[in-house]
């Protein structure tokens, strides 16, 4: 290259550019954001589930800690959290791509996981491959502890179909033991993953429970007219009726019931229960019907925290998984403060700590939360959680029902 | 000769692409390779057939779901030569029954097929296995998966250059224009379908089976979704079904067109493919390849 004067101008600009974006740069540096990454189901079959419980809480807490000042550092300083969002379009393969996407391509300094067993499932040899995190809370498995062990930084925190079925096996004994129901059951499941694994642990504590299985019926997802199946079900003559549902099936089956005017002593339905809609549903006749989950409704902090939700979503949380996703991500923020971003630390730290959150002091056990409420009932307007009844928060059931 | 060598050297620089890209990078690559290979296939059958055949995940589920049954206990190669041969069988029977529908009975019956499929997956395993999502535990890197799926796309492209150029290419076209010219000119109508359609299912069965390995975890819902049956419909369609490398011409613009509208605005991601396919049918019947070659001849007249 000749020395002319265009080149010498064009050398020196660039020269005067470098430095300017260099300065940038540096300024950048020490206001520097964390990148966090999710892909969740924005469309598609699992858009409800993530609409409910994944997405307003992310949403929540990035809000909640950027109005803080932004994530504590173990040096005390504060970084703003930036978010990076995908669909995944309730498909795997669009999200296991998402996922490699914010690993090697967005650089993320955390990912946040996806709504649903299988979308967990489907992204932990990835997670553990990049080496983050996962926090699964959205997962209901109970392999929870093979693949705890299997992805040494996964964490399984919403417990197996089993515990649930144990759980509300503990409540109908104790209701029998008392003469307030007769000791038959008519149980329907959905032909899913989720009722399969529900009703599996559901034959086995009911009859380790001393209760009989006077009806045990399956119904392929998507059915809509739950009319037979229920009047069979109120025939048999039991005083519980136990629906292992998703939400479309639980509202169809509360209103069926209502119209059919079948009130049996005991009224549990699956997941949907829990949701704040459910009232609108039951048409105000909630009052009794036991679900999934539950929360301490008396906690301050649980309290606190519907306000906050209901203020950001437009809508209360539902009572099952939406605190554990909440408290979750304050574990992550508690763990941020004490170790900083550095994965394995954060993988330790969230392994052995224990953190204080909505719902509670939470300590992991070979990286599974046990420490769950396994059945809920709406009492008062409120979902209550009643078993373990020995918990802390834990209310006494209302067995039976009062009438629709 | 010539078009061959080309081929050839792009599919060996491609095959070499893994060792200079990103695991996202791959995985894009994966994806379009996964794509291209079924619309690859799907148009062996159907594009000179102008069947239009919605049972394509109907296949591809199955091959996901061979995967995930067998994983723990043969042998990956076994596996998926398994899957092959399950494909094929299906592929055989389901084409023996309904060959003979024609039109619009036989779209309605291929896209029952994929629910009739999942529907019977779920009632064994609810009634006699009691578990629902089976996992597939299975040590194969993205670049494994890259390779394979970039052979299945050699294969279904090569299948297609040499059936066009075989007897049974000749065959599918005549019955593409005219089924009775066809059957009076001594074509076996049932038997040169049920060839071609076998061959079909058969790959679409083995991408299924190669693509699993990365979702883990498979229950009948995850792996019989319909949006793949219309997607490989609609690349096949953009690019030209009949073409030889229409396929690929359109699967890959679309399957990125996707990924970048997934990226940029994911909540109205569905809006715009259904105005893709609107916009096939209207703009573009006869694809890409054939939109080209009429330019070419409205502009290029003076030109041999």
């Amino acid at each position: 290259m000749t020395i002319t004067r265009r080149n010498t101008l064009r050398a020196l600009t660039s020269g005067v550019a470098m430095t300017l974006l260099l300065g940038a740069n540096l300024a950048y540096a020490a206001d520097e954001t964390v990148k966090i990454g999710y892909a969740v189901a924005k469309t598609g079959p699992n858009a409800t589930g993530a609409g409910i419980t994944t997405i307003p809480n992310y949403e929540l807490w990035v809000k909640d800690v950027n109005a803080a000042g932004g994530l504590t550092m173990p040096d005390g300083s504060q970084r703003k959290i930036e978010v990076i969002e995908y669909d995944d379009r309730s498909s795997n393969e669009d999200l296991v791509r998402a996922i490699e996407r914010l690993a090697t391509k967005d650089e993320v300094d955390l990912i946040l996981p996806p709504w649903g067993t299988g979308s967990n499932l489907a992204i932990a040899p990835l997670m553990d491959r990049f080496g983050y995190p996962q926090l699964g809370v959205t997962a209901v498995t109970d392999k929870a502890p093979d693949f705890a062990a299997r992805w040494k930084r996964s964490y399984w925190m919403l417990g197996g179909g089993h515990d649930y079925a144990v759980g509300l096996a503990d409540v109908l004994k104790a209701a029998v033991a008392d003469g307030k129901i007769n000791n038959k059951i008519a149980m329907v499941s959905v032909a899913d993953g989720f009722g399969i694994d529900l009703v599996k642990g559901a034959r086995l504590a009911f009859e380790e429970a001393g209760l009989e299985i006077a009806y045990d019926k399956t119904y392929p997802l998507g059915t809509s007219d739950f009319a037979a199946l229920m009047a069979e079900a109120r025939d048999t003559g039991a005083d519980s009726f136990v629906a292992f549902s998703y939400p479309p099936d639980s509202f169809g089956m509360t209103k069926t019931a209502q119209s059919m005017g079948y009130n049996p002593k005991v009224f549990y339905v699956g997941v949907g229960g829990a949701f704040p809609i459910y009232g609108k549903i039951a048409d105000g006749k909630q009052e009794g019907v036991m679900s999934i989950g539950g929360v301490d409704a008396a906690s301050p902090a649980i309290k606190d925290y519907f306000a906050r939700h209901t203020d950001s979503a437009g809508a209360p949380p539902d009572s099952w998984a939406s605190a554990i996703t909440y408290a979750s991500l304050e574990m992550l923020a508690q763990s941020i403060e004490r170790v900083g971003l550095d994965h394995a630390k954060l993988a330790e730290e969230l392994s052995n700590g224990t953190f204080s959150t909505i719902i509670g002091d939470v300590k992991l056990e070979d990286n599974q939360l046990r420490d769950l409420w396994w059945v809920g009932q709406w009492q008062n307007g409120t979902f209550v959680a009643v078993n373990p009844s020995d918990k802390d928060g834990a209310v006494a059931p209302v067995i039976p029902k009062p009438d629709w | 000769m010539i078009r061959l060598a080309i081929a050839l050297a792009a599919l060996a620089a491609l095959a070499v692409v893994p060792m200079f890209v990103s695991e996202y990078e791959l995985g894009l690559m994966i994806g379009m390779a996964s794509y291209v290979a079924l619309a690859s296939a799907w148009a062996l059958f159907s594009g000179h057939t102008r069947y239009i055949s919605l049972a394509t995940v109907a296949f591809y589920g199955t091959g996901a779901y061979t995967v995930a049954v067998l994983n723990e206990t043969l042998p990956y190669p076994v596996v998926i030569l398994c899957a092959g041969l399950i494909g094929a069988a299906m592929a055989l029977l389901v084409g023996l029954s309904t060959l003979r529908l024609s039109g619009i009975y036989f779209v309605i019956f291929t896209f029952g097929l994929a629910e009739l499929v999942r529907q019977l997956i779920t009632w064994y395993e609810v009634t006699v296995t009691g578990t629902l999502g089976r996992y597939i535990f299975l040590d194969l890197t993205a670049r494994d998966i890259y390779w394979q799926m970039l052979a299945l796309v050699a294969i279904a492209i090569g299948l297609t250059a040499w059936i066009n150029r075989s007897r049974l290419g000749l065959a599918l076209r005549a019955i593409g224009d005219d089924e009775v010219v066809a059957a009076h000119s001594g074509i076996h109508l049932a038997r040169t379908k049920l060839f071609a359609f076998t061959i079909s299912a058969t790959l679409i069965t083995l991408v299924g089976a190669v693509a699993s390995p990365r979702w883990v975890y498979v229950e009948p819902l995850i792996v019989f979704n319909p949006t793949v049956s219309f997607l490989t419909v609609i690349m096949a369609l953009l690019g030209g079904a009949n073409r030889l490398w229409g396929p690929l011409v359109g699967a890959i613009p679309l399957f990125l067109l996707f990924e970048w509208l997934s990226v940029n605005f994911p909540d109205t991601y569905p809006i715009f493919l259904g105005l893709m396919f609107i916009a096939v049918v209207f703009v573009l019947p006869n694809g890409l390849l054939a939109g080209f070659d009429d330019l070419r001849a409205r502009f290029g007249r003076t030109r041999p």
